[in-house]
């Protein structure tokens, strides 16, 4: 099946995230990632959900999704016009004979050390999903403690936004 | 003007020019009671909370506008969620504000503390937590909003009792703005074009109505499109009423314990225009089969029900009021001679079983539901519980007029009929108010009695009488080798003497010969009643 990326802009109430997920859970819709924050009116949150299946599922969440009173927008994003991107945390053991060989592999994926101890390295990579994934397989070698993913984000590119209201510019 | 949260609930529902509430107090909701006391809206005390849900759809139903209950925190919120959810499967418009422990005991699992916006999330087109008092004229003007416009649907509201006791200034909006509710009533007029002429083209033409002809009040609209255009009615569940059930054109229910009629022109039509209706499994359960030899049309206000459950060749998102107006500008007859033709001979070929049994040793449901729509005149409302009795209610009793027969179609909820009939009685009290139940689901709301003998109500009460569950009796018969389990109810109580426990009258009739005298005796004056029929637990549905 294929992934289909949301964008949804809702009110910014309690209670959103749980209407919205609980549509997807009694629905039977598959939620690959979602990820949720405020927007820049700090009234209206935005998710970013990522969906398994068809045209015809994605069509039916769509449409559910616009049902609930508190979703003002809801948009597909097409892969080819959109930016995705996701964030990782990524804990991994480092010895004193691993260590400069994980230290090579975040420069080339052009991630970032945050956190150092005696045995452990902390990465954060930000890219689209397939990104992250790939550095996360070169670090399983050394032993990944504790891996934590923000799911994606996506905006689309050039001009276009989602406005509140009745479509878009 | 300074009011309490209490205060300002009730001047709220005195601008929605609401006139009756129905309820159960308790603590959490004691400061609305206390206010409610001061106005005019007259309340009714149910004697469950489920009652009050269901007495308000069927308030709603009556009157078109938006019915209102009201119970208190934990299990007097919790005992109204099937009521939400039978609102909600069958879009009616119900406003339901429930008490709630105090904001600073919320999350501590205080005394009859419940989540109920959380579990009512669910089966509600929306609801409401209110944490600021401030928000009260705001909310209960957006919930009346929601619940009526649209999609019909329940609302729940709930006050937590500081919420209720704080004071505020009113001041009750105008209008109401919802970033993320604005519904499509005008149906796109090249969607309507393609109808037309897909109208004019078709040579087997079918109309499946459902509820939201009634919903929109386009009944009229409806039967002048299908004479204008001679296209066959079949009708869903809901739907009943929105045509005379003895209209030439009406072909009668269609689905599972549909008519044959009904159920042939769908899957014989080379066109099925749906109609407020959203493709139930049990009146289009092979919605796909017939899609593939018909051109679907569907016209409904809820954008998610349209492709929902059947590939559509013409959707149109609107009031199918407004839309069936704008049609009967456009449309004209097409070649459906033949059409016409056949359907008349399916229907003399398969009448619905309908003998005028004199020599039966039982009474027959079927001849009692008709002669009892033959005499309780064309206005007269009838409510169903859920079982056998709401089959052949559904296909023997002839409706005349929309809002006048009330079921639960979506949920199939037993124990809805009695209260429901409370609601309807309220609201129309010079018209004959009669439920058809079962004696299974007359068991699951009969402490509404007390309800009605509160009120003086003088509703008829029929309960056919098999002494079990009849519809589960007979799918355990048909699909379960009749192996039947727990579907007979031994011992039931005397339901004469259990009238005259209410002070109403009562009888017990056991075959046909008895029901025309018997029906002109409950129907001779505005008392209560309840008659009791003695059915044969082998008569069948299907």
């Amino acid at each position: 099946m294929a992934k289909h990326t949301l964008s949804v802009l809702v009110e910014n109430h309690p209670g959103v995230l749980s209407r919205v997920s609980g549509l997807f859970s009694r629905r039977g819709f598959n939620i690959e990632s979602l990820a949720v924050g405020i927007t820049e009116n700090p009234e209206i949150s935005r998710m970013t959900i990522v969906v398994d299946g068809d045209d015809h599922t994605v069509e039916q969440v769509s449409k559910q999704l616009n049902k609930l009173i508190d979703v003002i927008k809801v948009k597909e994003l097409d892969d080819a016009e959109s930016v995705r991107r996701e964030l990782a945390l990524i804990k991994v053991t480092a010895t004193a004979s691993t260590r400069s060989e994980i230290v090579q592999l975040v420069e080339i994926f052009r991630a970032k050390i945050i956190d150092v101890s005696k045995n452990t390295l902390t990465i954060e990579i930000s890219g689209d999903s397939e990104k992250v994934s790939a550095l996360e397989d070169m670090l399983r070698q050394f032993g990944i403690k504790e891996i934590v993913r923000t799911g994606i984000i996506a905006l689309e590119r050039g001009n276009k936004v989602i406005k509140n209201n009745n479509g878009e510019e | 003007m300074e009011l309490t949260g209490a205060q300002a609930i009730v001047k709220a529902l005195e601008m929605e020019n609401v006139k009756v509430i129905f309820g159960y107090p308790g603590a959490a909701i004691c400061p609305f009671y206390d206010a409610l006391m001061d106005s005019n809206i007259k309340h009714v005390l149910t004697r469950h909370e489920q009652g009050a849900v269901h007495a308000a759809n069927g308030y709603a139903r009556v009157t078109g506008t938006t019915g209102v209950c009201v119970a208190t925190s934990g299990p007097g919120a919790t005992n109204t969620i099937t009521g939400i959810a039978t609102a909600y499967m069958d879009s009616i418009p119900v406003v339901v504000i429930t008490g709630q422990v105090s904001t600073e005991q919320i999350g501590k699992d205080v005394f009859q503390e419940a989540d109920i916006t959380g579990a009512t999330a669910p089966f509600c087109k929306h609801n409401y937590l209110v944490k600021q008092a401030e928000e009260l004229p705001r909310i209960v003007r957006e919930a009346f909003h929601i619940a009526s416009t649209g999609r019909p649907g329940p609302v729940l509201i709930d006050v937590p009792i500081d919420v209720q006791t704080r004071k505020i200034k009113f001041n009750y909006p105008d209008t109401v703005d919802i970033q993320g509710y604005k519904p499509n009533y005008k149906g796109h007029p090249i969607q309507i074009r393609k109808i037309a002429e897909a109208l004019r083209k078709a040579k087997a033409p079918v109309i499946c109505a459902g509820g939201g002809i009634i919903n929109a009040n386009a009944s009229e609209d409806l039967v002048m499109l299908a004479e204008k255009c001679s296209i066959p009615v079949t009708t869903t569940l809901m739907g009943i009423g929105c045509i005379p059930s003895s209209h030439p054109l009406n072909l009668g229910m269609l689905g599972s314990h549909g008519v044959f009629a009904a159920n042939y022109a769908i899957h014989h039509a080379d066109l099925v225009v749906i109609m407020g209706a959203r493709v139930g499994d049990r009146a289009m359960g092979t919605a796909s089969k017939i899609a593939e030899k018909a051109d679907i049309i569907h016209i409904d206000i809820d954008p998610a029900e349209i492709g929902k459950n059947v590939e559509v060749s013409i959707p149109v998102v609107g009031d199918v009021g407004l839309i069936l107006r704008e049609l009967l500008d456009l449309v004209t007859r097409g070649d459906v001679d033949r059409w016409i033709e056949t359907l008349e001979r399916v229907k003399r070929e398969h009448p619905l079983k309908h003998a005028d049994y004199t020599d039966s040793e039982t009474v027959k449901p079927q001849y009692l539901i008709s002669t009892l729509s033959e005499m309780a005149g064309d206005d007269a409302i009838v409510t169903t519980e859920v079982g056998q009795n709401q089959i052949w209610a559904a296909n023997y009793y002839k409706v005349k007029h929309p809002r006048k027969f009330f079921t639960s179609g979506g949920m199939g909820t037993m124990g809805y009929g009695l209260p429901a009939a409370v609601g309807a009685k309220i609201a129309s009290p010079h018209s004959t108010v009669i439920t058809i139940s079962g004696d299974g689901s007359f068991q699951m709301s009969m402490q509404e009695l007390g309800t009605m003998r509160q009120n003086n109500l003088g509703i008829k009460i029929v309960i056919l009488n098999n002494s079990g569950l009849g519809m589960v009796r007979e799918l355990q018969k048909n699909k379960y080798r009749r192996r039947y389990y727990q579907v007979s109810m031994e011992n039931n109580p005397d339901f004469v003497r259990l009238a005259e426990a209410y002070g109403f009258r009562g009888e017990r009739i056991t075959c046909n010969s008895e029901v025309r005298e018997a029906l002109e005796r409950m129907l001779a004056d505005d008392s209560p009643y309840i008659l009791e029929c003695i059915v044969d637990p082998e008569e069948p549905t299907l």
